[in-house]
């Protein structure tokens, strides 16, 4: 069975403050070597059916207009398929 | 004036709101998030609080609330729509406001007084203030710094569609805005809360009753 993924990130000029705090306690953990990091979020959708391109084209849809504010973000359709 | 205001599910100062909208002089309406019917009333206030308790982004579920249909159609029509806090992210969700809101950049919620300078009176909920009076009123958010690209930025400067500034930058606000219109004036989007600042000795004065009181101003005129 397949999955629609949608990756949702802030835009790079937007500031991240979460991801700020993520890179601020890496080292206090012990972690070096990072550089930045940026928090995201990441929807699965299972699918009725084929996957279409209607269907990505439907799931472009909800990730603009609800999954998404591209305003301050930007977002990336793709499938999974599970081994 | 019969004023509005929409209870979502998680809005928490819709109470206050309408104190402020019956303390102003006006009759209040309660609305309800899921009812498609606006009442008959002549303005809506969206009050603060965590619609949907956040989720996804603040506003973003709220923005598809049946009310909210009714909103933006009336809106379109020209009547007065304050969005406060919460609301404020409602708005811009709906398209209804330019840019978001995001977290605040030193990610601390952050809840007290705030000075603020009124810009733009020309508005429906600001017209009762001076250009450049200054008013303190409440401030409480997480996710309350406006963000936009540059191009909008310079056009709702250009436009003076700045409402209010904040005198200090509490929470990383591109360029200290505070509250912003459309360019019809009459939809405002605020993040401080001027609906808690409506009586003396319950906060920080009564400068926020203005924004209230415009409203018979507006449409006396």
């Amino acid at each position: 069975m397949a999955r629609v993924v949608v990756d949702v990130m802030p835009k790079p000029e937007i500031l991240d403050p979460q991801g700020k705090a993520v890179l601020g306690a890496l080292p206090r953990l012990g972690f070096s070597g990072v550089a930045d990091v940026r928090q995201g979020k990441r929807f699965e959708l299972t699918v009725d059916g084929e996957i279409t391109d209607e269907v990505l084209a439907e799931v472009d849809k909800m990730a603009e207009t609800l999954l998404s504010n591209p305003v301050i973000e930007d977002y990336s359709v793709r499938v999974e398929v599970d081994a | 004036m019969r004023v509005g205001v929409v209870t979502f599910p998680g809005s928490l100062d819709d109470v206050d709101a309408v104190r402020a909208v019956r303390l102003a002089g006006h009759e209040a309406q309660p609305l309800w998030h899921g009812d498609a019917d606006l009442r008959g009333v002549d303005a809506v206030v969206l009050p603060g609080g965590f619609s949907y308790g956040d989720y996804l982004r603040a506003g973003a579920i709220s923005r598809f609330a049946p009310v909210m249909t009714e909103v933006v159609a009336a809106a379109g029509r020209g009547m007065p729509v304050l969005g406060i806090c919460n609301g404020f992210q409602i708005l811009t969700e709906s398209h209804l406001l330019p840019g978001a809101l995001i977290r605040n950049h030193h990610r601390k919620f952050i809840c007290r007084d705030q000075a603020l300078v009124i810009e733009n009176t020309a508005t429906a909920w600001t017209s009762g203030y001076r250009t450049g009076e200054e008013v303190t009123v409440v401030l409480k958010n997480g996710e309350g710094a406006f963000a936009a690209d540059e191009q909008t930025l310079d056009r709702l400067e250009g436009e003076g569609r700045v409402v209010a500034r904040y005198v200090g930058n509490p929470n990383g606000s591109m360029r200290d805005i505070a509250g912003v219109t459309n360019e019809r004036g009459n939809v405002v989007g605020l993040m401080p809360h001027p609906e808690h600042a409506v009586e003396e000795g319950y906060g920080p004065g009564v400068a926020g009753l203005g924004f209230f009181t415009s409203l018979l101003e507006t449409v006396a005129s």
